[in-house]
């Protein structure tokens, strides 16, 4: 992987990793080649979080976007789907924001929303991001696996390959 | 009766990083199997097989059942295939939200340089 340093200008695909840490907790990492201050920065701004939070791909797009990301601010954002008539809204609280290096919120549009922790660690001009869910409890995490599966995939084993190699490595 | 110990997906990823392990779950995915059986299918001892199987049912990814002298593998209960599949989605979820992100990132970097650059001059 050496030859990539001093390549600056090769853009590098970081790998996004997605681990169930425990029965509650659910922990995604990504790194970002950029200091903390300008990830935290698209993490704050809503006129930034607006442009990367409902990829395309997804069909889902936002029809309001309102974070008032401060300790105690609170947020709420409304999104829209072409399979849903009507439209989803996702609002809760900041429970604490550190300029550059964590924010905490909650979710609260049902009663099983995690707290998400978001943390960003700078070492040499990247930043990795945690992304830590702590669900109320182990139902709340199997539930939302249970529901958000519409297709479970019959290559299961394939799968796994895939995202051992991504886990286990 | 067997005992299932809570297990996380962590376990499980550990216990699959094992070839040989994943082979086993693929038999079973077909048909239950006798620890013999799959010592055969493997070609290995009973005693390499045995730890094996130990290692997935103590993730509940396999549960063994004694009848007679012969004891029994099968698929544990667990319900890999939904979670393993919901975490991929999630991440591919994630992964996308990520990519546009980088794009921001890299915009407000290169907008950042400038203002250096003009606050130089």
């Amino acid at each position: 992987m050496n030859e990539r340093r001093g390549s600056e200008k090769t853009p590098v695909n970081y790998a996004t990793t997605v681990k169930r840490k425990s029965e509650r907790e659910l922990v995604i990492t990504r790194t970002f080649n950029a200091p903390a201050r300008i990830v935290f920065e698209a993490w704050t701004k809503p006129e930034l979080i607006k442009r990367w939070w409902t990829p395309k791909s997804f069909g889902i797009s936002f029809i309001s976007c309102e974070a008032d990301a401060r300790t105690g601010g609170t947020y709420r954002f409304v999104f829209s789907h072409p399979d849903f008539e009507q439209p989803m809204a996702f609002f809760g609280k900041y429970i604490e924001v550190t300029p550059h290096s964590r924010i905490v919120w909650t979710n609260e549009e049902s009663a099983d929303g995690a707290l998400t922790t978001v943390t960003f660690e700078e070492n040499g001009g990247k930043t990795l991001l945690v992304l830590h869910e702590l669900y109320p409890a182990k139902q709340a995490l199997d539930d939302a696996i249970a529901s958000g599966s519409p297709n479970a995939a019959p290559e299961q084993f394939e799968l796994l390959d895939e995202i051992l190699a991504t886990l286990v490595s | 009766m067997v005992q299932y110990k809570e297990t996380h997906l962590d376990a499980s990823f550990a216990a699959l990083s094992d070839p040989t392990r994943r082979g086993i779950l693929e038999r079973l995915g077909r048909a239950d199997a006798s620890i013999t059986e799959l010592a055969g299918r493997f070609q290995m001892t009973l005693t390499g097989m045995k730890k094996h199987i130990g290692v997935l049912e103590q993730t509940g990814l396999v549960t063994t059942e004694k009848t007679g002298r012969v004891r029994t593998c099968k698929l544990g209960p667990r319900r890999l295939e939904e979670e393993v599949a919901w975490i991929e989605s999630y991440r591919q979820l994630w992964h996308a939200r990520f990519d546009e992100l980088d794009k921001i990132v890299d915009e407000l970097k290169g907008r950042e340089r400038f203002d250096e650059r003009t606050k130089r001059k």
